[in-house]
């Protein structure tokens, strides 16, 4: 599912960057409070996903578009909320928590990662308009 | 040499709170020869503590209250249940919110001290003057920032008051966010001026200037070049010798005596045993929130409704942060990821005018509202996808070339909406949970409807490709991270907590000095004023402490 979130094309995704080994930390530490919420999430996602594709056996070998369609589905629960909100700090959070892996997320969308800059920052304060 | 002093042994000043206030309060005190210990709930952190890690501090409450251990319910008026939810947020460390906040330090204008002279009376709302002008507050301003370090251009902003200095370090180098917000104020005939910021631009009183590694917001400065109370005043109080800085101190009750002085704290330490630390005055300075809590929670026979409210008005009049989000796409990399937050502010929308058929006004500020996480979950436009590959696309090109303008608005102050204590939730401690109640004015909304067409304006005329703004829903305001006015300033010891000089019109050797004080909320940023205040309740309090006023108790 955080792969059909933030998917592998056009550069690395969630399963490049780690992302379930960073919810499994945050369930087993900081986020320990839901997984509750996860479990029950979850259960309620395969109850969905065996209702609409009655002979499929698991999530993760439905084809790409049934898994499309069983996200939109979902997409406006609660746990798809907290599925998304993990997904997002696992790709773009701090490397220390077990996502991000090699600071992939960082490197697609632009964040250098340096403890210092010098300006010009950026295309307007360089002067060269 | 930091002192330590005995809890038996009364001190002449306790300060309950080491935050903007506490800090400055805690210096200007124990400067001047008096013994003072400061209890700080929240533990004594510093630069090698902190870390640019999103999750740690935006995700996890790192800096600041934790509701899991202190809940805080939220209910929107009298006729609802109050239920869980983290409506407030304050810095809970030695600095308090100084050390987490964006170090925009705006002084408020004249007009802030007069609005209900100026503009009249607002139907629903207890709108007053202060009991002091600019004018009183001038030299505090000017005290707060040559002692604490603040970069900015004086005389930049033709909407502000009368100066007697200008800044003590120049403005900071400005992002694309300020050239392009800059541009299109111009066009639009507006007064664009360099930002007042608690960050150093250059080195000042032994500490290093700004490398510009973009963690301000929600971060301590691992650099020390943000002006914090817990890098300026304290070091400074502690230096003297006459001051004992006491983290993880959580005070549970101001006592007092049956002539009804304030005797001293009662207060939690690190493993939960109960200590009273006797002083011969008490200084409150616990933020906007737990002041008023403090007060409720120091109820006694002789004060049956809390400590200092014989008014009733302790924890009334709570004023939010209002404000809001304004974002604009533009055709080349702006990276506002780096360097501090808010380079360029206009004050042309600041004051009240009521042709507008409405009360409030607005300052502006360009500046990028987010870190690489928080951009993705909240940054992007309402239309754009939430998840899959066109998601992952627009996200890869926007985090780049993004920028935001924000509003901070005018809070209306309303009887209703308070801080009290809750009935029924307690914190971990035991202690009845802060309760939030509280709704905006209808003249709150208009206000931020109105900025928001401005903001979007500025945007436009800097030639933004597309432009978006954020929800002004209640729920998506919180929570509010500017807490005011819940124990305010007057003269009539009927319509007010504390008096022109922070004293409680009850309890005279007591001080309270933080956003409580506030009888308006101006435009927000109120830092510089809650430290302007400190060091003029400092002056008073020390005056009057050697007058023998304060320290007989």
């Amino acid at each position: 599912m955080v792969s059909q979130i933030l998917p592998s094309t056009d550069g690395p995704g969630a399963h490049e960057a780690g992302v379930v080994y960073f919810i499994d930390r945050a369930l087993a530490t900081f986020d320990a409070d839901l997984r509750e919420n996860y479990r029950a999430g979850m259960a309620a996602v395969q109850q969905k996903r065996q209702a609409m594709f009655p002979d499929s056996a698991g999530i993760a070998t439905l084809t790409n578009q049934r898994q499309i369609q069983l996200i939109q589905a979902i997409e406006s629960t609660d746990f798809f909320e907290l599925l998304r909100t993990h997904t997002l700090y696992g790709f773009l959070g701090n490397p220390s928590y077990g996502g991000n892996r090699d600071r992939i997320g960082w490197k697609l969308i632009g964040f250098e990662d340096r403890m210092a800059y010098q300006p010009p920052f950026g295309y307007y304060d360089g002067g060269e308009q | 040499m930091s002192a330590t002093f005995r809890p038996s042994d009364p001190v002449d000043f306790v300060v309950i709170g080491a935050g903007a206030a506490g800090g400055v309060m805690a210096n200007e005190l124990s400067t001047a020869g008096f013994r003072v210990v400061v209890l700080e709930q929240g533990p004594y952190l510093n630069e090698k503590d902190y870390k640019n890690d999103e999750i740690g501090y935006t995700y996890r409450p790192g800096l600041t209250n934790n509701p899991k251990v202190q809940p805080i319910t939220y209910r929107k008026n009298e006729s609802e249940q109050a239920r869980p939810l983290k409506a407030i947020e304050y810095g809970r460390q030695v600095g308090g919110g100084s050390v987490h906040f964006t170090a925009n330090y705006w002084r408020f204008h004249e007009s802030d001290f007069e609005e209900r002279s100026l503009f009249g009376e607002v139907a629903g709302a207890g709108l007053a003057d202060w009991p002091i002008k600019y004018a009183d507050l001038e030299p505090y301003y000017t005290k707060a920032e040559y002692e604490l370090g603040i970069s900015g251009l004086g005389g930049a902003n033709p909407f502000e008051g009368p100066r007697s200095k200008p800044y003590p370090l120049p403005p900071m180098p400005v992002k694309s966010s300020g050239v392009l917000f800059e541009r299109g104020a111009k066009k639009l005939g507006l007064h664009p001026y360099p930002a007042p910021m608690a960050i150093l631009s250059q080195p000042y009183r032994g500490r290093a200037a700004c490398v510009h590694c973009g963690f301000c917001e929600y971060f301590g400065c691992e650099m020390r070049a943000k002006s914090s109370t817990l890098v300026t005043a304290i070091p400074a109080a502690e230096k003297t010798g006459r001051c004992e800085i006491r983290p993880n101190s959580y005070v549970r009750k101001i006592e007092t005596d049956a002539q009804g002085r304030a005797t001293g704290a009662i207060y939690f330490d690190a493993h939960r045993r109960e200590i009273f630390q006797r002083a011969k005055a008490v200084v409150l300075c616990a933020n906007g929130a737990e002041t008023p809590r403090l007060l409720l929670l120091s109820k006694s026979k002789r004060f049956p409704d809390g400590l200092a409210n014989s008014s009733g008005l302790a924890g009334k009049y709570l004023m939010w942060d209002n404000g809001g989000l304004a974002m604009g796409l533009f055709e080349h990399p702006l990276n506002e990821y780096k360097g501090i937050q808010v380079t360029r502010v206009i004050h042309d929308y600041y004051r009240a005018d009521p042709k507008r058929g409405f009360y409030g006004g607005a300052g502006l500020d360009a500046r990028f509202n987010y870190y690489p996480a928080g951009f993705a979950l909240h940054g992007m436009p309402p239309d754009a996808p939430k998840w899959g590959p066109d998601y992952k696309k627009l996200l890869t090109a926007y985090f780049t070339h993004t920028m935001t303008v924000l509003a901070h608005t005018s809070s209306l102050p309303q009887l209703r909406n308070s801080i009290s204590l809750d009935p029924g939730v307690k914190d971990s401690w035991g202690l009845p949970a802060l309760r939030v109640t509280f709704d905006y004015h209808a003249d709150d909304v208009a206000t931020m409807q109105w900025a928001l067409t401005k903001q979007i304006e500025i945007l436009e005329a800097a030639g933004a490709q597309k432009t978006w703004t954020s929800s002004i829903a209640m729920r998506d305001m919180m929570p509010s991270v500017h807490l005011m006015g819940t124990c305010r300033m007057g003269n009539d010891p009927k319509q007010s907590v504390v008096d022109r000089n922070n004293r409680s019109h009850d309890v005279p050797n007591l001080m309270i000095v933080d956003g409580s004080s506030f009888v308006t909320s101006a435009r927000q940023q109120p830092t510089a004023t809650i430290q302007a205040l400190a060091y003029r309740a400092a002056d008073y309090a020390i005056a009057a402490a050697k007058r023998g006023e304060l320290g007989r108790g």
